[in-house]
């Protein structure tokens, strides 16, 4: 089954002198429920516009998102998002902050809390509950979001360059984070048995939740996902190539980034890539 | 799993011993010098005053109970201005910062109304509120409300446009925004300026009482410029003045409590 579907969808904007200026160029993209998506392409080239748009926080200029078969109007309701920058409430305590989805949705407090503690306990932060986020270090901030993006229960996280502020080694290990609670994850989806049959089952058990990750980092990219989706340079994006990632599951993401697959695999993708990185800086230069 | 668990310590500039003993220092100097320069006949008593004759007045005010009344009256006035200004700039900031179009309308207004000099309109609120605190409290309220004002739109405006994204995406409906986010937001612009807030509150109703009044610190220094005393101007001066490092020490306080998530 298809959780989120993209069809011909272009999206213009209007620069502040006035002339119009468009970011995505007819892109169509279907992602299958329970895959790792990842979408990598050179800065600027409208990533977050595409990640923005499935998530219902822009509008397409033209085409049609679909969420779960449906139309998508207004907001992704099935979808969270982790964003690049900080998105923790300053003025709440850790434990509100992670608390906060269910508080919003009606939850009680005490059980909401009681909720956020066990999740906190999870993502190794227990001790620090009722600290506020200034109190905590960029990676520990960064648990906080992941908690407070997986204690509410949907299908889909749609995530842009979570980690990309890290320095290198808190970044793996939240990497390895999230894969963990990416393969734990049993989420409820809607007609999960009914079009089970066009899948492979082996790599998308029906449950996980579906995860668009956009990064710049194409190595990122293949230790985290199923499929590569390349991005051209801006403006007007367009994909230019899907790749699947067939390395095996559960992935150390330590010993991944040496293994000859994982090499060959990151030759492949970097061609086409190395192209539209080149093309974005020429555009940087001259224009 | 564990991450750094270096807590950043809060950060503070300098306190302690050594700076109180500078601020005492320079406060003890001061004092000593004017006394000094009016001993000396370098300055004239007349009209200066010294710092022991103005010291036995406030002592004397206070050994006969006169001063407590006109204080009492100053500040009821301060508060009820200070409440009833934070109350009409915080509700016309956040409708002002919620809808652009409304706040290009009266954009205009308000900057015509800020620059008008409140001691001109002191005339005016006697005329309409009377002699007693209402003139003043009202005086007061001109200039906490554009305080407010300008720090709550400021903060409903500069909201950060994240937060916001982030909790629409979990789930948050449009009350439950301005609830979570947008007040919260608002709220630690409108702390800061508490303290400016305060200090305009008293001046407002300080002045309110020197131009027309009978009862006050303002209305104190008031009587005593006009018998030429000017002991009794720096005696009123002086409480006016330990008044507000006082009350402003509390407001210090219940900032960095109500503040007490930032680092």
């Amino acid at each position: 089954m298809i959780a989120l579907e993209l069809a011909g969808v272009s999206r213009d904007f209007t620069t502040p002198d006035g002339r119009g200026y468009r970011a995505l160029d007819d892109i169509s993209l279907s992602i299958s429920a329970g895959s790792f998506v990842a979408i990598v392409g050179p800065s600027g080239c409208g990533k977050s516009t595409l990640l923005n748009i499935a998530a219902g926080l822009l509008t397409p200029s033209s085409g049609v998102v679909r969420v779960d078969g449906e139309p998508l109007v207004g907001l992704n309701r099935r979808a969270t998002y982790m964003f690049q920058q900080d998105a923790l409430l300053p003025w709440k305590t850790v434990r509100e902050n992670v608390a906060l989805g269910l508080t919003l949705g009606g939850v009680a407090k005490p059980e909401a809390h009681a909720c956020a503690d066990a999740w906190l306990t999870r993502v190794g932060l227990a001790a620090f509950a009722s600290h506020y986020p200034s109190q905590l270090s960029g990676g520990m901030r960064k648990r906080v979001v992941m908690a407070q993006n997986w204690i509410i229960d949907r299908g889909m996280l749609l995530m842009d360059e979570p980690f990309s502020a890290l320095d290198v080694h808190t970044r793996q290990r939240m990497e390895t984070e999230l894969l963990n609670l990416w393969d734990e994850s049993d989420v409820a989806r809607p007609f999960q048995g009914r079009e089970r049959g066009a899948e492979s089952p082996a790599l998308h058990p029906p449950g996980r939740k579906t995860v668009v990750f956009v990064t710049h980092d194409l190595e990122e990219a293949i230790a985290l996902a199923d499929e590569v989706v390349v991005l051209s340079a801006g403006p007007s994006a367009r994909i230019v190539a899907r790749h699947a990632v067939t390395l095996e599951r559960p992935r150390d993401l330590l010993e991944l980034r040496t293994a000859p697959a994982f090499m060959d695999l990151y030759r492949a993708i970097w061609a086409v890539l190395r192209e539209e990185v080149i093309k974005s800086q020429r555009t940087v230069e001259h224009g | 799993m564990a991450d750094t668990l270096a807590v950043p310590a809060r950060r503070a500039g300098p306190s302690g011993p050594a700076v109180l003993f500078w601020q005492v220092l320079v406060g003890v100097s001061a004092l000593a010098l004017w006394q000094a320069l009016v001993s000396l006949k370098v300055l004239d008593a007349f009209f200066v005053s010294r710092p022991s004759d103005i010291a036995q007045r406030i002592a004397q005010w206070v050994v006969r109970g006169s001063l407590w009344g006109h204080l009492a009256v100053t500040l009821e006035e301060s508060l009820l201005g200070l409440l009833v200004g934070a109350a009409m700039g915080i509700s016309a900031g956040f409708s002002l910062g919620r809808s652009p179009m409304l706040a290009a309308v009266f954009d205009p207004y308000i900057k015509m109304l800020n620059a008008v000099p409140r001691v001109v309109l002191a005339p005016l609120f006697l005329l309409w509120f009377g002699l007693g605190i209402w003139s003043k409290v009202a005086l007061a309220v001109t200039l906490v409300f554009f305080v407010m004002f300008f720090n709550t739109y400021q903060g409903v405006r500069d909201a950060d446009r994240v937060l916001i994204d982030n909790v629409r995406m979990l789930g948050a409906t449009e009350r439950q925004l301005v609830r979570h986010v947008l007040i919260p937001s608002a709220l630690t612009w409108i702390f800061s300026s508490l303290q400016t807030s305060l200090g305009f509150a008293m001046v407002g109703a300080v002045v309110g009482e020197y131009l027309g009044s009978t009862r006050g610190l303002g209305y104190v220094i008031s009587q005593a410029e006009g018998t030429f005393d000017t002991t009794g101007v720096f005696a009123g001066m002086t409480v006016l003045a330990i008044v507000v490092v006082i009350v402003s020490a509390g407001v210090t306080r219940l900032e960095r409590w109500l503040l007490r998530w930032k680092a």
